[in-house]
């Protein structure tokens, strides 16, 4: 029998993320230093660690409301006015999900018709195109450029606009490129946003790791504020990414039917990490803010580092990545991470990883203390020289 | 340069490289020198000392907690007390505290008898002092924010490579 046949062709279609495949080649070698990693170094706060343990102890291990435990919705929306000026209602607006990753997935589910158009901007974390696809949808791609330092301009938009588009989905701070948008950036866009009455998935995790102005979200646009459906958790910010616990915002109407899906498939997220995420929101912020400088620090000093070993690097103002330009080297961004594993034992994730226009880019996370990006430096310094030698 | 960011860089790191240093504040190497000079003459920086765990090195060391109750003086309070305490080599550290005794001060010797010796010959006999209430420190958990004797406490259980 062939098994393979029995699949759903679109799951078998779908290809196995490149960062996977780097994976695999990293795991073969011993003491690899990486710089591959997109989850914070840090442990999480104890604080929460004990809320949550407190809440096992206290036997508060059942089903939660499909939609969260309400004082933890309370408590987002608090967050998300306090942090962000942005107003929701805990009752109507929020809903806890499994991370970010199932926030995507559902919300995508529940507005995406047969052939309906999603726009994703290049290079763009892996899941955003098979989380399409399996919803239905069909993927148009917008590439952002480093010249544009990764943001998304009003041409870019209009350009790829067609009468199919549902939706658009961002990501800033961004993964892999560390790129933002200010109030300003966003500004040219609402218009177009409104006009075609385009739903904005914004995929906000990494909102607290921004260095500079303070994070913009589409949502804070009053205008379009009930097209946007935001996505954020407790994963980066929190240091939390095992506990697997993000939320959505959106208007009453998309929540309502974004929920049936939950409800169906995940009925609620575990009841722990809820626990541990309200005492994170009433009591972390000294914790997420202490972390957010040592970003800021190791970010300074990685881009330093990487320009002055010849490869061209962006200040990126948020997320854990820079993005090096690695052109000048001829290789490919593939080419380029095997030979930077095999000859100095450092990894880290092809751009390519990420879409075509991440090709010529590599994605370093700093998610690593200054010691450890120290030691990668000198190693991948050493690596270049080398090559620059042999291709002279 | 942000003076802050710099002593709390220092404080986790004393050794770090101001090539380093400069890098991560984004400044320049000169300015990082002149800043950490002006910070010493300041007396805002005093030092930059290692944080040894003992016990490991195989050198005895005992520790002991003291608090000490005093008579304020008239102009003084309590500062000419406590100076005539601090100025023992024995001394590590001392507090003005709240609380049931004035001072706590904090005493390092090689055995808990060098320790009582001092305590009974010399800090209960400085003028003021109305009693003592020694503490010996049994084990070092924790110190200036380092968990001692946790092995592998800097364990990295990520995976290589995540997206």
């Amino acid at each position: 029998m062939n098994y393979e046949e029995l699949m759903n062709q679109d799951v078998v279609e779908l290809k196995p993320s490149g960062i996977r495949k780097f994976f695999d080649l990293a795991s073969t070698k011993k003491d690899v230093i990486s710089l591959g990693v997109g989850e914070p170094d840090f442990a999480t706060p104890w604080n929460i660690c004990e809320a949550a343990i407190y809440s096992i102890k206290s036997k508060k291990t059942h089903y939660t409301a499909n939609s969260g435990l309400l004082p933890l919705r309370e408590e987002i929306c608090h967050y998300l006015d306090r942090q962000y000026d942005l107003k929701y209602d805990p009752k109507k607006n929020v809903i806890v999900t499994v991370g970010g990753s199932e926030a995507i997935d559902i919300s995508l589910r529940a507005i995406i018709s047969p052939g309906d158009e999603v726009i994703l901007l290049q290079p763009c974390y892996v899941a955003y195109e098979p989380a399409v696809i399996l919803a239905g949808g069909v993927v148009k791609y917008i590439e952002l450029t480093s010249e544009n330092e990764f943001k998304l301009t009003k041409e870019m938009l209009e350009n790829a606009i067609t009468p199919k588009t549902k939706a658009i989905l961002l990501n800033f701070p961004s993964n892999p490129t560390g790129g933002i948008m200010t109030y300003e950036d966003y500004l040219p866009l609402i218009d177009i946003i409104k006009e075609h009455q385009l739903i904005v998935l914004s995929d906000e995790i990494y909102a607290e790791l921004s260095y500079e102005d303070k994070h913009c979200s589409p949502a804070n646009f009053e205008e379009i504020k009930d097209q946007v459906i935001l996505i954020s958790g407790f994963s980066k910010a929190f240091a939390m990414t095992g506990w697997r616990l993000g939320y959505l915002c959106a208007n009453e109407t998309f929540v309502k039917h974004i929920l049936k899906i939950h409800q169906y498939v995940i009925m609620s997220a575990p009841s722990s990490a809820q626990y541990g995420a309200i005492e994170g929101l009433k009591n972390g912020q000294k914790y997420v803010d202490a972390m957010v400088e040592q970003y800021r620090q190791r970010r300074n000093y990685i881009v330093n580092g990487f320009n002055r070993i010849g490869l061209p690097t962006h200040m990126p103002k948020g997320a854990f990545y820079i993005f090096p330009c690695i052109k000048k080297t001829g290789l490919t961004s593939v080419e380029f991470c095997e030979k930077l594993l095999e000859e100095a034992n450092v990894a880290c994730v092809p751009g390519s990883a990420f879409g075509e226009a991440g090709e010529g880019f590599i994605r370093v996370s700093y998610a690593y203390s200054i010691e450890e990006i120290k030691v990668a430096l000198e190693k991948i310094g050493k690596f270049m020289e080398q090559f620059n030698e042999n291709h002279e | 340069m942000e003076e802050k960011v710099l002593l709390s860089l220092l404080e986790k790191n004393a050794r770090r490289d101001i090539k380093d240093l400069a890098d991560i504040l984004q400044e320049s190497e000169e300015n990082v020198l002149e800043t950490m000079t002006k910070l010493e003459k300041e007396k805002v920086i005093n030092g930059y000392h290692t944080l040894i765990n003992w016990n490991r090195a195989n050198v005895d060391r005992v520790s002991a907690v003291i608090e000490v109750s005093c008579q304020p003086e008239r102009d003084y309070g309590y500062d000419r007390i406590a100076s005539m305490i601090y100025a023992y080599d024995e001394v590590e550290s001392m507090y003005l505290m709240s609380g049931k005794s004035e001072f706590i001060v904090m005493i390092e010797g090689k055995t808990m008898q060098e320790i009582a010796n001092f305590v009974g010959a010399k800090l209960a006999c400085v003028e003021g002092v109305t009693g003592t209430s020694t503490n010996f420190v049994l084990k070092k958990y924790k110190d200036s924010g380092i968990v001692l004797d946790e092995e592998d406490h800097q364990s990295d259980d990520r995976l290589i490579v995540t997206p």
